[in-house]
């Protein structure tokens, strides 16, 4: 994008049109906007604090409370489509959080139809996560204590997307990491477990710098950190600092969003249980970035070579991700890496600017729904198969846990993109907005569609079909109905999530939000694109299925591949480039320093008392007791005392 | 209540328990001591409680008394309080009690009678430090602290504990006499000027020439900053805890410690504003190698003490970094830092402490796997941990981002290495955390019966994870305290913050209060 000066200029025309935020206090229903955060807030509070007490209720309060806030959000935001589209903006100031000099940052909030979707999305989808995981953890004697991290979770990530100022944002998003640091090292006592929840909180800690860094540049340039204050006067700042405050937050949004090059914390997230990324690291926290990046449109409208930044990342995390997927022999991984691709469809929109901001929103919503749909289906997969991850030790699950099969074949239409499924109609309209942008980026997106059809294709045909290569002893079985009935409302909504594009209402409902899309013409029409895509997905789906779906699949992965499967398989040499540029150089510092700390810093101070110990040891030898010794040394005092009088009264 | 001398009565309670206890009768393994010295920093803590709640936030120095002491040299008896000095009052008679309770057993492998008597006296001269409002009356309490934090040192902990105490001695003493020179110097000019004074009041209104300002402000840096402490002259710090109980560690690194970053706002900034401007450019890099220095010495450490007292090096970078970039919200992160460190930093050390107790080591290569036995010891310690790298939502978080923002708009590059910190942080604590605390096999556990935090560990650590949240939610309590001393010290400094270069029509929501700016 904004490669041709045709574009640039297409950009300075919309900067007229960046809404400026406008809420009005909160008043009547919207009133209760604050127990859609204090809701799960208590929950974990009571879980955590209540401690073996209530082990034996646990897991329904912390599921009560998400419930709760579904709710209220549903309530609300009925109450906002009863009012009109100027008036859709709410504001609810809780207290001042923190206040000096002309520094005043308020917890408040702000609700409008961009947190409407999200609180939605987050409740809701966490409900249905909250009910499988009953059944899910039912036999983990630690299962309180993960209801109380997931509503942890709930409570940070609603604080996140209802947040009216960066700092507000940095709190949920800080805690958002926290629980997802506590939720990936569930299992604690698997080293890899502990090993992967840092990893994560650490690369998530180096886009955070990019958060505090843009809040601070905030600061100095508007003296406030307010959606509201800055959407007002942003296009008053210079070029330089809008272009610098769109790179950091795109920073910030990579590490969050698992976005190359902060991608690798993802795969190795896969650690935690699995409604923890079905939930956290696929529907919601993962997406946050996007959130970011739309919420800042305010920024990123009038920083064309931000934008430019943001549609780089997105491009190449969607391929990066997707060809991680086609390695993949462990199911959550692969589908670890679809998440990563799909979030750079979702950042490529948000990157294209008015045009896609809203796109990027539907397809977040959308892949909400089939991938939280596919996870939990893995998990139950998983359930069936004792925990085995591995696909190759999969095959012909169709019959054996039929509902799941459903379910996750729902989700599978809907990633690929097969209308009426909804992937279909949020990812044709973002491959149809970059084709008009650029046409590179637009290629590149057709692509990965492509390598998606491929890579789900596989994964479907080594799960669910072909021939038993089940363990020894393994005998599955479909999951409870509490795992179940979660499944198939998440598979209906993939199905059916597109309504939401009916008549443009999305667009629409998010315009006085993220501003009026541009008329941006295609040389051809949309069907045409839509066809070609099709086309390219079918093209994938056969691929695979010549691979997969006509050849048995050995139990043990082949090691005999070409460079470009060991190299997916090695996740790109993601952690080999971070061992090499970051891990291994800062080890080296840290030693060094600490040894340089010991030997050369302290080594001066003590060496120096070492010397004056020397000198003392030196003069002990002129106190020796001996009388004699005295007697001259005063003697020389005496004549040193005579000589200088002698000198003095000479002179 | 304003004839009473309170401050006084404040700092002799304490000094009284002091003696109290050290006459106590000696009977093998009796609590008595401890308890009695409980009870006086008990004592000592409800008559600070009084005092704060008739403080005006906006009344500067307050509850004031003054009496000659030596008249040919212009020496006072003067004490006073303003909102620094509250704060660091405040924290100091939490802290005692708390590490009285925590130090039940520590104590036990000296002489009660002499761990509790020297933390009273540390206590008393702590008090009277952050009271004192003449120079030389303040240059005596700065040393007198040097007693019973020597013995503390020396007399309990690990093995190699003498040596980290006459290391920790040398070193503070000779900031102290380089402090001297400037004390003597101030009375030099002082008498220069008329007759000699060292009360503060008098100093301040003082015109000294700018070379003879510098020399003088360089004294007491010298002696702040290695109080403080700050690189290079930092060595002692990691020594010293790492020997120490981790009871002492906290009066040391948490309330000691914070004399010099005190003494940098009240004496440097106060007395010299024009040399603290002048040597700015040099703290400030001094104050950003710390941090970053300090982090990645932290994270290079196999001893949880030492690593613990390293993360402090690094936090005290931040907190000389907000007071030399002269803005309000600097000053107001920096004391505001000053206190939240306490309160993360000592939770840090006790728990470590129960830790330790239970492995029998203080090396992390040789533990594993404690939150299997222990969660709830686990879990405060990630608390603290997290504390310590700045997690929104606990105190630290809220005094780290006013110092991050007040060192990008003076700097853009030293807001950008300061920053480095919270990457940093992160590693050191939860790498920490995974050493210690997770994996399959856990290190067996020494203390029988209950593994996991008994009612007085609970009852040590209770009150400060509730402060760390309860500060991380709603500071403006402290701030409230805080910002009008931030503004007149700044005021008397003569500088005023800089407006945001793009102005916003509306920048300060309704309800909230003006400041800093002109």
């Amino acid at each position: 994008m904004n490669l041709t000066d045709m574009s640039l200029s297409v950009f300075a025309a919309d900067a007229g049109h960046v809404p400026v935020l406008d809420p009005t206090p909160a008043s009547g229903a919207f009133t209760l906007l604050w127990l859609i955060i204090a809701l799960p807030l208590a929950g974990a509070a009571i879980l955590l604090l209540g401690g073996r007490a209530t082990d034996r209720w646990g897991h329904l309060l912390g599921t009560a409370t998400v419930l709760g806030s579904f709710v209220v959000s549903l309530t609300l935001f009925i109450s906002l489509l009863g009012r009109g589209a100027e008036d859709r903006e709410i504001s609810q100031h809780l207290y001042t959080w923190f206040q000096a000099g002309t520094l005043d940052v308020g917890m408040d909030l702000l609700y409008d139809p961009l947190s409407a979707l999200f609180l939605l999305l987050i409740t809701g989808v966490g409900s249905l996560i909250h009910i499988y995981s009953i059944g899910y953890m039912a036999h983990d004697e630690r299962r309180r204590r993960f209801f109380a991290y997931l509503n942890l979770f709930v409570a940070a990530m609603l604080m996140l997307v209802l947040a009216e100022n960066y700092v507000g944002v940095f709190l949920g998003w800080e805690g958002v990491g926290l629980a997802s640091y506590l939720l990936i090292g569930f299992w604690q006592y698997r080293p890899s477990a502990a090993a992967a929840a840092k990893k994560a909180f650490v690369m998530n800690r180096v886009g955070d710098m990019g958060l505090s860094l843009a809040i601070a540049l905030m600061f100095v340039t508007f003296g406030t950190t307010s959606f509201v204050a800055i959407s007002a006067v942003s296009g008053e700042a210079s070029q330089n600092t809008l272009t610098a405050l769109g790179l950091l937050l795109l920073l910030a949004a990579c590490g969050k969003s698992a976005q190359v090059p902060l991608q690798a914390w993802l795969l190795d997230a896969m650690e935690g249980p699995t409604p923890v990324s079905a939930l956290i690291h696929a529907a919601t926290m993962v997406t946050a970035g996007v959130y970011l990046v739309t919420r800042s449109n305010f920024i990123y409208e009038l920083a064309p070579d931000a934008q430019t930044a943001v549609v780089v990342v997105a491009v190449v995390t969607l391929l990066w991700g997707a060809i991680l997927g086609c390695a993949k022999d462990d199911i959550k991984k692969a589908l670890a890496g679809s998440t990563m691709s799909q979030i750079g469809y979702m950042m490529l929109a948000a990157g294209l600017g008015a045009a896609g901001y809203a796109l990027a929103i539907f397809h977040l919503l959308m892949h909400g729904f089939f991938k939280a749909d596919m996870f939990l289906g893995a998990g139950s997969v998983m359930h069936a198969m004792d925990d085995d991850v591995n696909m190759r030790h999969y095959g012909a699950l169709r019959r054996a846990v039929p509902v799941t099969f459903i379910t996750f074949a729902m989700g599978y239409l809907a990633i690929i993109g097969i209308p009426p499924f909804s992937g279909f109609w949020s990812k044709d309209k973002i491959i149809e907005t970059a084709l008009a942008d650029n046409w590179v980026v637009g290629l590149f997106a057709l692509l990965g569609a492509g390598i998606t059809a491929f890579y789900m294709t596989r994964l479907m045909l080594m799960t669910f079909f072909g021939e038993k290569r089940w363990a020894e002893g393994v005998h599955p079985h479909e999951s409870p109905k509490v795992m179940t009935v979660p499944l198939m409302v998440l598979a209906a909504l993939s199905l059916l999530g597109g309504v939401m594009l009916i008549g443009d209402w999305i667009v629409d409902f998010l315009a006085p939000v993220v501003g009026e899309p541009p008329h941006e013409e295609l040389a051809v029409p949309p069907i045409v694109v839509s066809l070609i895509a099709l086309a390219v997905v079918a093209v994938g789906v056969t691929i695979a299925w010549m691979i997969f779906g006509r050849r048995p699949i050995p139990r043990e992965a082949p090691q005999e591949v070409s460079f470009v499967t060991r190299a997916a398989r090695a996740d790109l040499y993601g952690d080999a480039i971070n061992d090499g540029l970051v891990v291994v150089p800062g080890h080296a510092v840290a030693t060094g320093l600490t040894t340089m700390d010991d030997v050369v810093v302290d080594g001066a101070v003590e060496g120096g008392s070492l010397a004056v110990a020397g000198l003392g040891q030196t003069l002990r030898k002129v106190q020796n007791g001996y009388v004699r010794s005295y007697a001259l040394s005063l003697l020389g005092g005496a004549l040193l005392v005579v000589a200088a009088l002698l000198a003095v009264n000479l002179a | 209540m304003n004839d009473f001398p309170w401050l006084t009565l404040l700092i002799v309670v304490p000094l009284v328990g002091a003696v109290v206890t050290a006459f106590l009768p000696r009977a093998r393994g009796s609590a008595l001591p401890k308890q009695v010295g409980l009870a006086f920093s008990g004592l000592t803590l409800v008559l600070a409680a009084v005092m704060a709640t008739s403080y005006a936030t906006d009344g500067g120095m307050q509850l004031e008394e003054q009496h000659s002491w030596i008249s040919a040299a212009g020496v006072h008896y003067a004490l006073g309080l303003d909102g620094l000095g509250l704060l660091m009052v405040l924290l100091t008679v939490v802290l005692v009690p708390i590490v009285l309770v925590a130090s039940w057993a520590d104590a036990d492998q000296g002489s009660p009678h002499a761990f509790v008597g020297w933390v009273l006296a540390l206590e008393a001269m702590s008090l009277a430090v952050f009271t004192a409002t003449d120079v030389f009356l303040f240059y005596v309490v700065f040393e007198a602290t040097l007693i019973p934090a020597y013995f503390l040192i020396g007399g309990f902990g690990r093995p190699g504990r003498s040596r980290a105490a006459v290391k920790f001695l040398i070193y503070q003493l000779v900031g102290g006499l380089v402090m001297l020179a400037s004390v003597i110097g101030l009375y030099a000019v002082s008498s220069d000027a008329g007759t000699p004074s060292y009360l503060l009041s008098d100093l301040k209104s003082l015109d000294i020439g700018t070379q003879t300002e510098r020399w003088l402000f360089l004294g007491f840096f010298v002696a702040f900053a290695i109080k403080a402490p700050m690189f290079p002259v930092h060595t002692w710090l990691a020594d010293t805890t790492e020997k120490a109980t981790t009871g002492t560690s906290v009066l040391l690194v948490c309330v000691l410690d914070k004399i010099g970053t005190f003494g940098m706002l009240r004496y440097c900034l106060g007395l010299f504003p024009g040399a603290s401007q002048w040597a700015t450019p040099v703290v400030v890099v001094l104050a950003l190698v710390s941090i970053v220095y300090g982090a990645f010495v932290a994270i290079g450490q196999d001893d949880v003490l030492r690593l613990i007292g390293l993360t402090s090096l690094s936090h005290f970078g931040f907190i000389v970094l907000g007071i030399f970039v002269f803005s309000t919200q600097g000053g107001s992160g920096a004391v505001l830092y000053m206190v939240n460190h306490g309160m993360g930093t000592a939770l840090l050390f006790l728990i470590a402490g129960f830790m330790i107790r239970r492995s029998g080591t203080t090396l992390i290569s040789e533990m594993r796997g404690i939150e299997k036995v222990t969660p709830v010891l686990a879990g405060v310690f990630l608390v603290a941990g997290l504390a310590g790298a700045g997690l929104p939502g606990l105190a630290p978080f809220v005094s780290e981002m006013l110092v991050l923002i007040s060192a990008f708009n003076h700097a853009w590059w030293a807001g950008a290495v300061a920053v480095t910190a919270i990457v940093l942080a992160a590693i050191y604590m939860l790498w920490m955390y995974q050493r210690t605390m997770t994996g399959p096999t856990p290190t067996p556990v020494a203390v029988e019966g209950a593994p996991d935090l008994g009612r007085r560990e609970m009852g040590v650590v209770a009150p400060l994870l509730l402060g760390l949240v309860l500060f991380g939610f709603f500071p403006m309590p402290l701030l409230n305290v805080i910002n009008p001393y931030v503004e007149s010290t700044l005021a008397e400094v003569g500088v005023t913050d800089e407006p945001s270069v793009v102005p916003v029509s509306d920048p300060v929501p309704a309800g909230s209060v003006e400041g800093g700016q002109e």
